[in-house]
This record gives structure tokens, sequence and C-alpha cells, in this order.
């Protein structure tokens, strides 16, 4: 007779906490490191700005780039998301594209 | 060719000073020039671990502020030929000397010739961090497998890359194979796929760190100490050896052969 497991039956299997902390680390450094790159959202508005300028004239004062979170759709919790919202005064009428 | 290692970590008492004493110690020993340089300001510790503090002069504050001669702060380690230690101030803060003071004196130090110049990186991100990467060509993270180790180490890793101390070098120390193995701590795999960046070395958790420690002799000369095994390993990879990471076993007490028995 086996009885070496018999609360074993009886209490949930918990996860071991070395996999707990690997994942609560992984979702903690995801919002950490997006959290780190102000400066990085700088530049890269600076080179948004100036892509779409090739290509249409655009309201520099109203526009709102900003990384934010959204609900992720297979995961729970919210994913990072970089959200541009851009109001177009004009198109160009020799603009670079095609 | 001199090159200036920084040892980092973000977390405090992960580590770091031991590290540096140790890899120091263990390229002195395989014949290089070296200079270990004690970057925490106000905190010095480097000294104490190498069991050197009974030799201080003059400080890195003293040099910077012309009161001495960088050969004068310069400690002659007399165990180890080749092995020099530029300690830190006790009595003053981070804020005593600038990143372009510190470059400065990588540069002098380079001048006198060392193989390796180690920089013992205080813990934090503010001014002493930022005074200890100036003047480096390499960074060394070191981490445990803990949660808050990691976070910090990832934000290190970021400061470091910014200030274009790319691909730092991994160093996870304090690992518990035992633990590991019940699932209990985070496996060296987890650690590496988590930070990304290469690993140059592992560790394990030591008594003999504490005794070395207490003795003032690193435990890298050591020949049964198996963090001293693993500093030699770091050594042998910074100069340039393919060393594959030390095979880690939970060893097997008497205890554990009985309570196998008599589950059967």
């Amino acid at each position: 007779m086996d009885f070496s497991d018999f609360f074993g039956f009886f209490k949930k299997k918990e996860p071991a906490s070395g996999s707990v902390a690997k994942d609560r680390l992984k979702l903690v450094l995801v919002h950490d490191r997006v959290d780190c790159s102000t400066q990085v959202l700088e530049m890269l508005k600076g080179d948004i700005i100036k892509v779409i300028s090739n290509y249409m004239e655009i309201d520099e004062d109203e526009l709102d780039i900003n990384i934010t979170q959204t609900k992720s759709d297979n995961s729970s919790g919210t994913v990072p998301v970089l959200y541009a919202n851009i109001p177009i005064k004009s198109m160009r009428r020799n603009s670079g594209g095609n | 060719m001199s090159e200036v290692i920084v040892i980092t970590s973000g977390k405090g008492g992960v580590g770091k000073t031991t590290t540096t004493a140790n890899i120091g110690c263990g390229l002195a020993i395989a014949g290089k020039k070296v200079a270990l340089v004690d970057a925490d300001i106000g905190l010095r510790n480097l000294d104490v671990v190498m069991g050197l503090e009974n030799r201080i002069v003059y400080d890195l504050v003293d040099v910077v502020e012309g009161n001495c001669k960088l050969k004068q702060a310069l400690i002659k380690d007399k165990r180890y030929s080749g092995l020099f230690l530029l300690p830190a101030a006790q009595t003053r803060d981070k804020d005593a000397v600038s990143p372009e003071q510190m470059k400065k004196l990588c540069e002098s130090l380079k001048e006198e010739e060392f193989d390796y110049i180690l920089l013992d990186c205080p813990a934090g991100i503010e001014q002493g961090f930022k005074n200890a990467i100036a003047g480096a060509d390499r960074a060394f993270v070191v981490t445990t497998p803990e949660v808050s180790a990691v976070r910090d180490a990832d934000r290190i890793i970021g400061l470091l890359e910014a200030n274009e101390l790319n691909n730092p070098s991994l160093i996870l120390n304090r690992l518990r194979i035992d633990m590991v193995e019940k699932g209990e701590m985070m496996s060296i795999d987890d650690v590496t796929e988590i930070l990304a960046i290469d690993i140059i070395g592992v560790v394990p958790d030591d008594e003999s760190i504490v005794i070395q420690t207490n003795k003032g002799e690193p435990a890298v000369t050591v020949e049964d100490s198996k963090a001293g095994q693993a500093y030699r390993n770091i050594t042998r990879r910074i100069l340039g050896e393919d060393v594959p990471l030390m095979e880690l076993k939970v060893e097997e007490t008497f205890m554990d052969k009985l309570k196998k028995l008599f589950r059967r």
C-alpha cells in the first residue's frame, strides 16, 4: 500500500516555483522594456513623421503616437501596442510611392 | 593591448565584487598584468575581499583629484605577480568623480600596460554606474537565478547597450543545481532565454566563497572549490579558450541512498 502520496491525492497540483518565476519574469520584462523606451519613442515619432510627410501633409500638432496596452487575443492579460493617430491635411501630388 | 571590462549587475549582492576578485586573480595567475579597480566609492569592498585592506594608502579619488600619482595608489598584491588593486575611497560618495574623469583614469591605466583592467561596478543605475561604465570596452553582467536579480540585469543590459557596450557577457552566480532539478529554481537555460545574451560562466552556490572571503583569499586559488573551478573556467574563456560549462550534479548523500532503498 503506498500511502506516501495520500495527501497529494487531495491537494491541487501546483506548478513548480521555478516555472512560475520564469513566466512572471517574462511578463514583467515585457512591461519594463516598453517603459524604458521613451527616448526611443521620441526618435520613432520623428522618423514616422518624416516618412509619412513624403506621401501626405499631416497635422503635426494634432498627431498622437504612443505605446499602450491592449487585450491580447490568445493569452490572458494585455500586450503592448504602438498606437498612431495621424490626421491628414492633404495628399501630396508627387508622392514618393506608387 | 589593454582591455577594460566592467563587471555590473544592477542588483546588489549578486556577486560582482567576488567575481571581479576571482577573475582578476585567475587572469594574473595565468600570467597577465591585471588592475582591479573598485568603483564603489563610499562602500568599498574589493579591498576586503582581496585581503588587501591593510595596504591602502591612496585611493581612486586621490588619483582623480591629483593628490597622488596613479602608481602610488595602485597596490601590488604580493601573493599574485601582476595583480594590482586601485581601491575606492570610503569617506566620499559617488559624486566625487565624473564619467569623464573615469575615462581618463582608464586611459592612464592603459598607459601602465595592463592586459586587463577590471572595474567593480556598484549596484544601481545612477552616478556610480555611469562612472563605472564610462571607460569600459566590454561588460560582464552578473546575476543570480532569482526574479529580482534577473529583472535588474535586464534593465542593466538595456542601459549598457544604450551606452554602446554591446554584447555584454552573462555570469550566472549562486546556482543551486539541487533546487533546479526539483523545479524550485530557474535553470541556466531559463535565464539565458530571458536575458538573451551570451553566457560566459555559471558559478554554483558554494560555501567556499564565504570561507575564502573570510580569509581574504579568492576561491579561484582553491583546488577543490567548485566555485573556484567555475572562476578558473571563466578566466580561460576570457583568454579565448573554449571551455564547456561545468557539469553540476546533485550529490547523493548516504541518507538519500538509504531513503531510496526504503521507498521500494
